[in-house]
Order: structure tokens, then sequence, then C-alpha cells
């Protein structure tokens, strides 16, 4: 997280100082297309740490059963209170409230106060750009197992046939 | 979390889908998610030995992966890490488990491909980017001190 921390001051520091004045001069070197303005670079380098970030943030979240736990339940049954959505687990009201706190800094939940009341609602897109993420290596794989199983069929069948 | 398995039942012995797997001229043959070829193959399949791919898509854009041999037991188990080696894709090392066994129509083929996006991709990933927001750093402190 250190990292990604700097690499967000560094994108938001040349909005502020005069170092942002010797930038296009660093991007003209090789690694960086010219045609690149340091605008859209870094614009692109923003969104690629926040991408990742988020993603990072989204898996982690999803990893603990509990949370999951929580997830499923809202998914359920929406706008419930702290307490209520509670109830159910071998857990006490703390450590749910922990797990609340780890899903709404994922994106995952949100909690809206009325009065003493905390209600706690779903929000499912960042479950989505992670389930996108997945996707991707599912289709990869998906249609590189269909050619190889094409192709190790024909190999066995070209086998056989030799060995007739 | 951050793991994928697919299960597929092929019409052929263990040992042709092993040999169709592990080798370039079989790798060759199927990598790749459409229609389009397969560019490079490398394969040095022993323990410790390395693969390189390289393939294009439909859509004309190429993509390269690489990695190492962790485990291999023909015909029924093979393990290998992968890594992008385009700086557009995911960063970071994953690991592919094959698995064949044998089943009266054939074979069964189990492929989970795992620790994508977790702590240890994260870090790599981290350690990509330091390289070069060390360089950025470097060059803001020169700006500073100018």
């Amino acid at each position: 997280m250190q990292v990604l921390n700097q690499a967000k001051a560094l994108i938001e520091m040349p909005r502020r100082t005069p170092a942002r004045a010797h930038l296009p001069e660093l991007f003209r070197r090789q690694e960086f297309d010219d045609r690149l303005t340091v605008d859209s670079y870094w614009r692109i380098l923003s969104n690629m740490v926040n991408y990742q970030e988020r993603l990072t943030r989204t898996f982690a979240a999803l990893v603990d059963p509990t949370r999951r736990a929580i997830l499923a339940r809202l998914e359920r049954k929406d706008g419930v209170s702290v307490s209520e959505l509670a109830e159910p687990f071998a857990i006490k009201l703390p450590a749910v409230m922990k797990h609340l706190e780890v899903l709404d800094d994922a994106g995952l939940v949100t909690r809206s106060k009325s009065g003493r009341t905390v209600t706690v609602r779903l929000r499912p897109q960042p479950m989505r750009a992670a389930m996108e993420w997945l996707r991707r290596y599912e289709h990869f794989w998906s249609g590189s197992l269909d050619r190889l199983a094409a192709y190790a069929e024909s190999q066995e069948a070209q086998a056989r046939n030799r060995a007739r | 979390m951050t793991s994928l398995t697919l299960v597929r039942r092929i019409k052929a012995r263990p040992q042709v889908i092993f040999d169709a797997v592990t080798t370039a001229e079989g790798i060759a043959h199927w990598w790749g998610p459409d229609a389009g070829p397969v560019l490079l193959s490398e394969s040095d399949p022993r323990v410790g030995g390395r693969y390189r791919v390289r393939f294009r898509m439909l859509d004309s854009t190429e993509h390269e992966s690489s990695g190492e041999f962790l485990e291999i037991m023909r015909p029924e188990r093979v393990v290998l890490s992968w890594r992008w080696t385009g700086a557009q894709e995911d960063p970071g090392e994953s690991r592919i488990e094959i698995t064949l066994r044998a089943v009266p129509e054939g074979t069964e083929l189990t492929l989970t491909h795992s620790r994508l996006h977790d702590e240890e991709t994260r870090s790599s990933h981290e350690k990509g980017w330091t390289g070069s927001l060390d360089k950025l750093e470097a060059h803001f402190a020169e700006g500073a001190s100018a």
C-alpha cells in the first residue's frame, strides 16, 4: 500500500509543484511515447494505480468467509441495521463492525446513520470489476482448452491409425 | 477467491495430452483463447526448465507469457509458474496446475490458475512499480535541487 500511496502522491504532485515543468523532458525518453502529453500520461498512470488498488482491496475484502457471508446476507435482504446483520453470526458486535469497516473501505457496502441506527447496504460495483477481471482469465483458458482438446483428440486419432 | 478452476473431458489418453501441454510443438497448437496464431513457443519441460509463448489474438493484439516448470509428473501432473511478459497485462506471478486423470472415455483434465492477484502478486507488482517510481522520485529530487 505504501508504494501505491507514493504513486498517488506523485500523481497529485505535478498539479501543484514546479516539478511539473520538468516532466516533458522525462517523458520524451524512449520509454514514453512522444505523443503522450504529460496530462494524459498522468491520467493513465492514475487509472492504472487506482484500478489495481481497487481490485486488490476488493479481493482482500472478499477473501474472508465472514465478510462473504455478510455480503450474501445483504444480497438476500438489503438495507438492514448492524445489529440485525450481526445476529446470525457467532461473533461479537465489535468484530462485525470491524468487518463492515473493511467492506466499506473496499466500497462493497455503504453505511448510513439515522439516529442510533446504522443501516448497511450492499454496493456490488467493485465485485463486478473483480468478476470481469477473473472472467478475462476464464475466457483465456476456456478458449485455450477447447483448442487443446481438439488438438489432443486429433493426435490420439492419428496414433490409433498408425497402430492399425 | 483468486483462483480459477476448469475441468474438461478429452477423448485422448493422459500421455497424449501431457505432451500437448508441455512440449513446444504441442503448445504451438492450442495456446491462446481464439483462433489467432501462436507466434513463438519455447519449452524445456523439466523441473526448473522454462517456457515462453507468444500469441496473436483475432483482434490483432499480441501477448506473451512465460514461466518455469515447477513440478512434472508425466503423465498425470504439471505445475507451472506464469507471468505476462508484456507490460500492459497483470503484473506479478501466478501458478498453473494441470492434473490429468484417466477415465473410460479418455482423460479428465483439471486446470487451476491460482495466486491471481494475491499478496505475492501484489508485492511483486509493487516491486515493479517501485522501479519506475524511483526514477520519477529521482527526477523530482533533481528538479527540486535545480
